[in-house]
């Protein structure tokens, strides 16, 4: 048996996955990496001294918010693609797209919060920073709405349901990626900054 | 769905059986087949190798004949050769920043990579294609854009950026510090970040066809060491160019937003600059953290090309097969703690210096192990002088002449004292450069036949071989000792330093070395499209070689094996094993066929290898039948 093992693990098609969905992940890497590029950056640049202290702003924890909500009800419209609900479907996904336009919006203020903090993007790096951080994230975001969007559409065509979830399987993996990221981001200045 | 189901191409449906109807345009054009890909990175690789190579003539010029007139380069250059017949010198920093830029990443980056790991990657794990067709259609089309953007702006008025290829701010961030910082050096940009947008979308795709696409049996233990080296040179890549991305964006805005990344406290004609706060060694600590990995972006596909050429044409099994992929792996994890190797001047804290110095002096020991796997590969073999081999030798020559200048550069206490001159010029021309060029040379040579179906001519090719290597070792062995003797590098002449006097012959024979070695490339030129129309017919198995490539059809169609992909029971080193009949095995060849040569653990492997062989004969039948 063991020998037979050793043989079939010799012959048998490896392991694959879906390509796709590994092409995502590897993007994903990617999208981390500039990502720890740009804090470690953040990091050296802050202890060499001449730092801008200032207040981040509050509207950050309610876009957090927005932003855990979002992954909580695509995950509700995951298992119920599943289970061929397609009604709690189509409501998870519209609230989805909702709360990433919402998060977005309140990125948007975070921006008018700093610039009424007299903080700008042109000036010390310790504020350029935050903004390359929010706007590049929300650049990402931006595709991942996109992403959710054409899922959607997809969903009112019926195309989404158990027996066809690749899609809906990579748009979740992404959306949690975008959420857990900027987790880490607001975590990373709250502790950094 | 075309990935879906090549994804499963094995299954009784094959959709690659319907014929093709190409056109023009989706056959050599916009086409999605990975060969057709790998041929458009290679005659575009070509393409700016030249332009490279010229760039480089233009300054050796200006270099070894100071004193000649420039006046007959003024049709060509215009403007850049003032009223006195002399290149101006603006324009040779230009000149050595490009050359630069597009050997790097135009050349041995797109043109090394993208070539040999797009047409190689599926040939050899056995796949009919990449997985995603579409996105490597897209890699080849932005690598195409983003040359567009550099060959303008070699012609823009202001001249192509100047700040020397690894573009330090603030020289590269303020358009008042040379004309080269002005447009030249926002096209640059633009271009890089198409470029790293291609390299990135060629990487995915490498990594997920190796690892998702094998042919049955294709294990990791079995894959040829040509795709161990295109996968851990996709694995750098994806980790590395997203960092030069986030180096250049800030890049970006300090340029064209007003930012201070990288600026600070700078002052112009007296006046002050309004920036503060930035660090112009964050820039460098970011660039390095993508340009040390990039060396080996460079180098470890032409070690894997190199390894497949010497053993083939030794007629031996490599040697340390496993030690050659524990070193690449070893390569690759080092390559990322070590870049601030680059940065020992930079005024970086002495002890971080040591740790770095501690790090870079341990990748001599996976290349060493390399080095001695390929000459013990070579010990006693039946060698057979390929131009191919002889190009691989070539590399290993390169390897360890260039190599050990690494470790004197390696030393915190030496490099201080070389850094920025010709010493290390010599180093990196020699081991990456002329390594890495003659590793993609051997590459062509070794596959032209299965991508062209024609040989290319031997003789031209051995002529080629010593010119070259004869030239490449008269250019960059003399800057061993203009670098000692304290040349520093990209200075437009040195007529200013008496020192350089009893140098100025050394530079000239330099020069005129390069000058031979550019136009013996041209033999290759030749060589290569003459024997594409006119060469000899190849044969199915040109080299007599192992790997799943030669069981194709002489020139592979789209979906590569016209029927069923082959199946692999063996590693791709089985030559000359003791016993068999012919000195190679091909990785088709299952073992239950040659009991003569087994060993007595494949041996006993054979028994299930029939009894599976048969199940899958009668699973097969069943699927025909349903049909």
């Amino acid at each position: 048996m063991e020998r037979e093992l050793k043989y079939i693990d010799m012959v048998e098609q490896p392991i694959s996955m879906h390509p796709k969905k590994f092409a995502l992940w590897l993007f994903m890497v990617t999208v981390v990496m500039v990502f720890a590029g740009l804090t470690s950056a953040y990091i050296v640049r802050q202890s060499e001294g001449n730092w801008l202290e200032y207040e981040l702003p509050n509207i950050f924890w309610a876009t957090t918010g927005m932003v855990v909500l979002s992954s909580i009800a695509l995950h509700w419209a995951y298992y119920s693609a599943k289970k061929d609900n397609l009604i709690n479907l189509k409501v998870g996904m519209i609230l989805t797209v909702l709360l990433g336009i919402g998060f977005l919006v309140g990125q948007w203020y975070s921006w008018v919060a700093l610039v009424d903090e007299q903080v700008f993007f042109v000036g010390n790096p310790s504020g350029s920073f935050l903004y390359v951080f929010t706007g590049l994230h929300g650049a990402h975001l931006i595709s991942g709405v996109i992403f959710l969007i054409i899922v959607l559409i997809s969903t009112f065509r019926l195309k989404v349901h158990s027996r066809a979830m690749d899609t809906m399987e990579m748009a979740t993996t992404y959306w949690h990626f975008l959420g857990g990221l900027w987790i880490y981001l607001f975590m990373f200045l709250l502790l950094n900054h | 769905m075309a990935t879906a189901s090549a994804a499963h191409h094995d299954t009784a449906h094959d959709h690659h059986d319907h014929e093709h109807h190409d056109n023009f345009i989706t056959k050599y054009i916009f086409s999605q087949d990975h060969k057709m890909i790998g041929k458009q990175f290679l005659v575009t690789g070509i393409f700016w190798a030249l332009i490279g190579g010229f760039l480089s003539v233009l300054f050796r010029l200006q270099l070894g004949f100071p004193d000649l007139s420039l006046e007959f380069l003024r049709p060509l250059l215009g403007g850049w050769i003032d009223e006195t017949g002399k290149l101006d010198p603006t324009f040779y920093l230009a000149l050595v920043t490009m050359h630069g830029t597009i050997m790097v990443f135009f050349v041995l980056t797109a043109g090394l990579s993208g070539t040999f790991s797009n047409f190689l990657i599926p040939l050899q794990i056995g796949a009919r294609d990449m997985a995603s067709g579409f996105m490597n259609m897209l890699s080849y089309w932005f690598f195409f854009i983003s040359g567009v953007i550099m060959f303008i702006s070699l012609f823009i008025k202001t001249g192509p950026a100047g700040g020397g290829w690894v573009i330090y701010p603030p020289l590269s961030a303020l358009e008042q510090a040379i004309p080269g910082s002005g447009l030249g050096m926002t096209l640059w940009l633009v271009a890089m970040v198409f470029f790293i947008a291609s390299s990135l979308m060629g990487g995915i795709n490498y990594i997920t066809t190796i690892i998702n696409l094998r042919t049955k049996g294709m294990s990791f233990s079995r894959l040829p060491l040509t795709i161990w080296a295109f996968f851990l040179t996709a694995v750098i890549g994806l980790l590395s160019f997203p960092v030069l991305f986030g180096a250049a964006l800030l890049l970006v805005f300090d340029r064209s937003f007003g930012t201070s990344f990288y600026l600070s406290d700078i002052y112009i004609a007296g006046e002050a600059l309004p920036n503060t706060g930035g660090s112009p060694v964050l820039f460098q600590h970011l660039f390095w953290f993508l340009g040390h990995p990039e060396v080996y972006i460079v180098l470890l596909p032409a070690l894997g090309i190199t390894s497949e050429v010497i053993a083939t044409n030794s007629r031996k099994p490599i040697f340390g097969y496993k030690a050659m992929i524990i070193s690449m792996l070893g390569i690759t994890i080092l390559s990322f703690i070590v870049w601030a190797h680059h940065m020992f001047v930079s005024g970086m804290n002495p002890f971080l210096g040591s740790i770095f110095m501690f790090l870079t002096l341990i990748i001599a020991v996976p290349s060493a192990v390399k080095v001695f796997n390929y000459l013990t590969t070579l010990w006693r073999g039946n060698l057979v002088f390929t131009p191919a081999m002889l190009f691989s030798i070539g590399l290993v020559s390169f390897f360890i002449s260039g190599g050990l200048t690494g470790i004197f550069l390696g030393n915190s206490a030496i490099d201080i004292q070389l850094h920025d001159t010709y010493f290390v010029v010599a180093h990196f021309h020699l081991v990456m450069g002329s390594a890495s060029f003659f590793g993609m040379v051997a590459g062509v040579y070794h596959w032209f036949p299965k991508m062209f179906g024609r040989m290319m001519d031997a003789k031209l090719g051995y002529v080629h071989f010593w010119l070259t290597f004869i030239g490449v070792y008269l250019v960059f062995f003399p800057m061993h000792y203009i670098g000692i003797a304290g040349f520093p590098r990209r200075y437009y002449n040195w007529t200013n330093f008496a020192f350089t006097d009893m140098y100025t012959d050394l530079n000239m024979f330099v020069s005129a070395a390069a000058i031979i070695t550019f136009a013996s490339q041209f033999i290759f030129l030749f060589n290569f499209f003459y024997s594409m129309f006119r060469g000899r017919k190849a044969t199915q198995n040109p080299w007599r070689s192992n790997t799943l490539e030669w069981t194709t059809p002489v020139e592979p169609g789209h979906g590569n094996w016209p029927g069923e992909i082959p199946t692999v029971y063996r590693w791709p080193y089985d030559y000359s094993k003791p016993g068999a009949a012919d000195d190679f095995i091909p990785q088709t060849v299952p073992l239950s066929q040659t009991p003569e040569s087994n060993l007595p653990h494949e041996q006993e492997m054979v028994k299930l290898e029939l009894e599976i062989m048969k199940e899958e004969a009668e699973v097969l039948v069943a699927n025909e039948s349903k049909h």
